[in-house]
């Protein structure tokens, strides 16, 4: 395609801009084909090296639900409400997962992919965002033991499914919101990387993933819902429960804000130092 | 008249050496503390220093200018650390320029190094496309001239082979197919010719040399000044960050080759923290002397010398390997050399410590010229932990011995006295008649 005029780049040292969100829509726009082709490669890597590949995201959130049913119904004796414990638990896990993974992944994406952040020139977002798929695909696989499980207890989800890939997409912000923090400040600080599995595992305690939301004190629950994953899993077991479990949409409006907050600063920081990350990775 | 494809005025580029020095990253306190002395340093003098050794800010480039016009082959070259990879980084956008402004006309492309984002689970076939997608091109783009690729790399049967499974033959063939094979309007290479046998070596240069005919910009960093001087026409010399020199290729080759090096003939870097090298290895030292007990210190033609590297182990019981590569004046790979005769250590477990390795290379070996050599520390026989370019550059004098009586410049990559005979076969000169046409034919 012979262009008459050819595109001219300045790039100026004192074009020290502060806008750094502006530009950032214009360039990942004009970099999709990258963003394409470095979340396949990580998807193919992913299941072409993993022996069991496949199987071990079906094989983690069973395993996973098994211990925490033991521990919260059995041994700690909490209410399911209406709802069978399995799915109680399933229909957090999953999103808890996908949210745990993708923040991991996100994390240490940019160190990982060091070698091209110091050789070639692209928005470094597409990094980031593109580890973020590889879980998504996870989630998407291991949704198929939630639907056997939804069988088995004869739970039919009623109109509230429709509201389900809002959940999803509120979940994936969150997670690239606090992805995108960690993946900037583990490039600038590399002791931030022992931090990501210490938030991870305590998450899964702090969030009702093991437990019903409705066990914390009714004085202690607008503090509680700060956690933006209060909102999000009793928004999923709301959905594929047909509304057995219940959403308060206050919590939801929480989680909305608070994610909201942090995908919008974790983008501003990110955009802020990336012109830095060649000099400092 | 069009306007210039490059226009870089006043580049500079000032990196902070802490960031790179600290063993196990940068911590917090560690960044407030330099920021604030950078600061300061910056109110007191504007104009800071150039240091290397301290944990200072230095300039890799500072107040460079120049222009490509649209079409131009242009060179840079100079020394390890002038600061040619950072005015290729800068101009490819993956680093910013401290100071300075750069105007670009039309769609740049890197070649930083050679297949870069290359994963070695994907197939050859998957590697094209990711590559591809990496240096900029759209899958319509790549799809389109996927065939010529795979032919250029000459790789056809393995297309659907892991590339971890590749010869670094074909590893390096299929990466350069792929990078050869983009069309932007200006491109920007550095050293990857370096690489390949002979005959692809060959191949790519000629392809270059199309690029370049097809009124593409081209902007190239190579230590091999015989490739420079055969596709630029230009040539910009870097020395500590500035432009020393810049002109026509053959005249700015010139000056370059016939600079005095002795000040790499012998290097010591003191300290363990900030050395070259990682976490696993650091040099120390480097020299380069006449062999035995030399009154004085030069290398010449006629007299063995001996080249010692010393480097700190800090892993213990690491398999170490070591890797010379000596380079003509003109950057031809004269030999490659490990110490895979003595066996004392060979494939044993290194312990912690300063190690020295000395290679001893005999008179009547090399030619005249500046020398170059490059360091390579290696681990369990295939991790590379540490390559030093130009970790020493010598000039070996002309002894001017064994010359005949010729005076003038004596050719050729090596210079070794050779036996030769000379006998008188036949005293007589017996002439042979040629009046019969096939006359070994007679029955």
């Amino acid at each position: 395609m012979p262009v008459s005029q050819p595109p001219e780049l300045v790039i100026d040292a004192r074009n020290g801009s502060t806008r750094y969100l502006s530009g950032l829509w214009r360039d990942l726009w004009q970099y999709r084909e990258l963003f394409y082709f470095l979340a396949w490669r990580d998807v193919l890597v992913r299941y072409k090296q993993t022996v069991i590949g496949i199987a071990w995201a079906l094989l983690k959130p069973v395993l996973t639900m098994a211990v925490l049913i033991v521990v919260f119904s059995r041994l700690a004796n909490l209410p399911s409400g209406e709802l069978p414990y399995p799915i109680l638990v399933l229909a957090a896990l999953l999103p808890w997962q996908f949210f745990s993974s993708a923040m991991t992944e996100c994390s240490s994406s940019l160190v990982d992919d060091a070698h091209l952040v110091s050789k070639i020139y692209f928005p470094r977002m597409i990094i980031p965002a593109s580890s973020v798929i590889v879980s998504l695909m996870d989630w998407a696989i291991s949704g198929v033991i939630l639907l056997a499980l939804l069988c088995w207890y004869g739970v039919l989800p009623g109109w509230q499914i429709i509201f389900l890939p809002l959940f999803a997409l509120l979940t994936f912000a969150l997670s690239l919101g606090v992805g995108l923090w960690l993946a900037a400040l583990t490039v600038k600080y590399r002791d931030v990387r022992q931090v990501v599995p210490f938030i991870a595992q305590l998450g899964l305690y702090v969030s009702p993933v093991g437990f019903s939301s409705n066990v914390v004190p009714e004085q202690w629950r607008l503090l509680y819902s700060l956690n933006p994953m209060v909102g999000i899993i009793d928004g999923f077991r709301w959905a594929i429960s047909g509304g057995l479990s219940p959403l308060r949409v206050s919590d939801l409006a929480l989680a909305t804000v608070v994610l909201s907050v942090t995908l919008w600063s974790g983008a501003r920081y990110f955009r802020r130092i990336e012109r830095r990350f060649a000099d400092i990775i | 008249m069009p306007a210039s494809v490059i226009e870089v005025e006043n580049l500079g580029k000032q990196y902070l050496i802490s960031h790179r020095s600290s063993i196990g990253g940068t911590t917090l306190r560690e960044e407030l503390t330099e920021s604030v002395k950078d600061w300061g340093r910056r109110l007191l003098s504007p104009r800071a220093q150039r240091s290397r050794s301290s944990l200072e800010a230095f300039w890799a480039l500072k107040d460079v200018s120049f222009r490509v016009e649209q079409g131009e082959v242009v060179g840079i070259i100079g020394r390890n650390g002038a600061g040619k990879s950072t005015l290729l980084k800068i101009l490819s956008r993956i680093t910013e320029p401290t100071t300075g402004r750069i105007v670009l006309r039309g769609r740049l492309s890197s070649l930083l190094e050679v297949g870069t984002g290359f994963h070695p689970e994907l197939t050859g076939r998957e590697n094209i496309f990711l590559n591809g997608a990496i240096l900029g091109m759209t899958r319509a783009e790549i799809r389109r001239r996927f065939d010529e690729i795979v032919s250029f790399a000459e790789i056809d049967r393995f297309l659907d082979t892991p590339v971890k499974r590749y010869s670094s033959g074909m590893y390096v063939r299929l990466a350069f197919a792929v990078a050869a094979h983009l069309q932007p309007d200006i491109l920007v290479i550095d050293e990857v010719l370096a690489v390949g046998d002979a005959a692809f070596q060959k191949k790519c240069l000629a392809r270059m040399d199309d690029v370049a005919r097809h009124g593409k910009t081209v902007l190239m960093i190579s230590h091999n000044m015989l490739s420079i001087e055969s596709l630029c026409k230009r040539v910009i010399w870097l020395q500590a960050g500035q432009i020393r020199e810049a002109g026509p290729a053959s005249v700015v080759v010139g000056q370059y080759l016939q600079t005095a090096s002795s000040a790499l003939s012998e290097r010591t870097w003191p300290d363990p923290a900030i050395a070259p090298g990682n976490d696993e290895v650091r040099l120390h030292k480097a020299r380069v002397r006449p062999a035995g007990d030399a009154a004085d210190n030069t290398v010449s033609v006629s007299r063995a010398f001996v080249m010692e590297f010393e480097f700190w182990n800090l892993r213990p019981n690491a398999c170490l390997y070591v890797n010379l590569q000596l380079y003509s004046p003109h950057g031809l790979l004269i030999f490659e050399s490990a110490p895979v005769h003595a066996t004392q250590w060979l494939g044993r477990p290194f312990p912690v410590g300063l190690f020295r390795f000395t290679c001893h290379v005999p008179a009547n070996l090399l030619n005249n010229g500046v020398h170059s050599a490059t360091f390579v520390l290696v681990r369990d026989e295939n991790v590379i932990l540490h390559r030093e370019v130009d970790i020493l550059v010598f000039d070996i004098e002309d002894s001017n011995e064994y010359r005949g009586g010729w005076l003038g410049p004596w050719d050729g990559a090596v210079r070794p006295i050779l036996g030769w005979d000379t006998e008188l076969v036949e005293p007589r000169i017996e002439r042979t008649r040629t009046d019969a046409p096939g006359g070994d034919s007679t029955a």
